[in-house]
């Protein structure tokens, strides 16, 4: 079954993020990628008192009316994210899902008050695109601290983790991978 | 703990935050399942087990709180995290005293939400771990059963059950080998004190000096070779019990600073200035007669209350010679297990010369024999000749003997029966104590 997963950006989001996105999914998952020509209106979701976009329903507008061949779809997006429970959110995915939506808003060295670190900040981006997507992909947080799919709440978590999968992860990804190339 | 094995149950009556949360567990591995309201928490939690439940404070009808201590009627061992807004941490105050686990505020920061399930999770281990230990005591206390059957032993059985439930000082009196130690054992698992550590220190052991650093511990430095602080036995049986063996046997030195001890119980280490306070529980043991020793100035008197609040006189073997068939096959069994030997039991011949035997050595001589006799026998039962005795006297057996060999022999079976009190011995004899005493002498008798 021939598809795609369609990469979505959502507000003004760097090319060269997309770009990096893009290699990052054919390199780990062999999949084929386009970048989808629908625009999302963020204003909807944006909440004025925390500063922040609403996440859940962002992903909402993200998998409304999927291109008949997408395998998934990433929704890019260098705000930042919440849903009403939680303070902030790295990026949000529906287990088994098809989609996703990731923020790079708080992986960016500048959001902790330092100096950019470009290579540093890419791997987190690699890192979290590998990690959302493979729980759209029905993969759980992996008790392997450095597995891409250990749960991170904070970025040194993500810093700790590599930009591979567990020998687990990579088998259970690969079994929902094989029949769709 | 594989997160599969871990169920949470979330309660908050808004849909957004049940979702949430819940796509945030499944992500986790967890078993994950959700209520809207306190009734169907409760109907949840009545049909299975959850491990923690995340509740809300706020909710239509049964508030939080509420819930929470319906949950802990109807599953003590679950724990509860409360959720709430900033404007009601005094309520999530007030849930922490009624037993929950945690609160945490809204908007949730997810990484504080993972420490919490992650600490939650951390106690439920060593909860079931705690469990599993106090199971494993409990086996343990009833693994090393006291075998006897008579009225003697029946009725210190009786009054080991009586005096474990309090915490008064105990002191066994009973010949050498009878089992003493057991029986202090047996008081310490039946007590309240039995998750703490029972020590036991054989007092006769011990030179004075070396004793009382056993006791008290010492600091670095208090006397040569003291290269480090080192606790006391006293001080290691904090909560628990401690055991002194062969009490009769201290100097009068050591009496008076037990005394202290027993009467405050706070110590220094030797060679430290800081007291030290210990909570024990004190149970004593000899085969000597005390009440002799006090009149002879040999035992301070003012200890020997302190120790005797509640005794226990054990009998010797020769004295319930009823039990000593049921004693005898619980130490083939035992025996036969370690050594991996099978055996069906004794003769009856065996039996009857074991019972016919004085045992002036106890359980303890009883053991042996055993232990002996199953290296020595070649069938599946143990028989008569496979048994042998080699304590002083033996009741059954007769020959033709010089005098000396036989009054050696009836005087040391003597002395052993009373525990060496040289004034009983003598009375019983019917001769003056220098007579005894030189007849010790001349037959090199020894303790």
């Amino acid at each position: 079954m021939a598809g795609f997963v369609y990469l979505f950006r959502l507000g003004k989001v760097d090319p060269a993020l997309l770009d990096l996105a893009e290699r990052c999914i054919r390199d780990q998952f062999r999949l084929p990628t386009r970048i989808a020509a629908r625009k999302i209106d963020l204003a909807p979701t944006f909440d004025s008192v925390r500063n922040q976009y609403h996440s859940t329903k962002l992903l909402r507008e993200v998998i409304t009316d999927p291109p008949g061949d997408a395998l998934r779809l990433l929704g890019l997006t260098e705000v930042d994210l919440f849903i009403p429970i939680f303070t902030f959110l790295f990026g949000e995915a529906q287990l088994h899902g098809p989609g996703t939506i990731l923020s790079v808003h708080r992986l960016r060295h500048r959001f902790y008050g330092l100096p950019e670190n470009r290579d540093q900040f890419h791997e987190r981006v690699r890192k979290e695109v590998m990690h959302e997507l493979g729980h759209t992909f029905g993969l759980v947080h992996c008790f392997d601290p450095v597995c891409a799919m250990r749960s991170s709440t904070y970025v040194e978590e993500i810093d700790l983790k590599s930009e591979e999968f567990c020998d687990g992860c990579r088998l259970r990804l690969e079994e929902k991978l094989t029949p769709l190339r | 703990m594989d997160p599969q094995n871990v169920g949470i149950l979330i309660v908050d009556d808004e849909y957004s935050v049940r979702d949430s949360l819940c796509s945030w567990f499944l992500a986790d591995g967890y078993r994950v399942d959700t209520a809207a309201d306190a009734t169907e928490a409760l109907d949840k939690l009545q049909k299975s087990p959850w491990d923690i439940v995340l509740l809300d404070i706020k909710m239509p009808g049964m508030d939080g709180i509420e819930l929470q201590r319906r949950i802990k009627k109807i599953a003590p061992k679950t724990i509860t995290i409360i959720i709430t807004a900033f404007a009601s941490v005094d309520t999530a105050i007030q849930a922490l005293k009624d037993g929950a686990f945690d609160y945490i505020c809204k908007p949730i920061d997810p990484d504080e939400l993972s420490h919490l399930v992650r600490n939650a999770i951390d106690r439920m281990r060593l909860v079931d771990e705690n469990i599993h230990l106090k199971e494993r005591v409990e086996e343990l206390s009833a693994a090393d059963d006291i075998i006897g059957e008579t009225p003697a032993m029946n009725s210190v059985r009786q009054m080991i059950v009586e005096v474990a439930k309090t915490d008064a000082t105990v002191m066994i009196r009973g010949e050498s080998g009878t089992g003493k130690e057991l029986i202090a054992r047996a008081i310490h698992l039946n007590s309240n004190r039995r998750y703490f550590p029972l020590v036991s220190i054989n007092c006769g052991a011990y030179p004075e000096g070396l004793l009382e650093s056993e006791l008290f511990g010492h600091e670095k430095g208090a006397f040569t070779g003291a290269q480090y602080q080192r606790k006391g036995k006293l001080e290691i049986a904090n909560k628990g019990t401690i055991f002194f063996d062969e009490i009769g046997d201290i100097s009068p030195k050591m009496q008076m600073d037990l005394l202290r001890v027993l009467e405050t119980k706070h110590f220094t280490r030797l060679g430290g200035n800081k007291e030290i306070g210990a909570d024990f529980r004190v149970i004593s043991a000899t085969n000597r007669n005390l009440e002799e020793m006090v009149k002879e100035a040999a035992f301070r008197e003012d200890l020997y209350y302190r120790l005797n609040v509640f005794m226990i006189n054990l009998p010797p073997l020769r004295d319930r010679a009823a039990d000593i068939p049921l004693i005898a096959d619980y130490l083939l069994k035992k025996y036969s297990l370690s050594m991996n030997r099978k055996f069906e039991g004794f003769s009856r011949a065996a039996v009857d010369r074991m019972m016919q035997y004085s045992w002036p050595g106890n359980v303890r001589e009883l053991r042996n024999v055993i232990e002996r006799a199953l290296v020595v026998a070649k069938g599946l039962r143990v028989e008569e000749s496979d048994l042998s005795f080699p304590s002083a006297v033996d009741g059954v057996k007769s020959s033709l003997r010089p005098l000396d060999d036989v009054e050696r022999e009836h005087i040391a079976a003597v002395l052993n029966q009373l525990a060496w009190n040289i004034s009983r011995a003598a009375e019983v004899l019917a001769i003056d104590r220098a007579t005894l005493y030189n007849k010790i002498k001349k037959y090199d008798l020894r303790k």
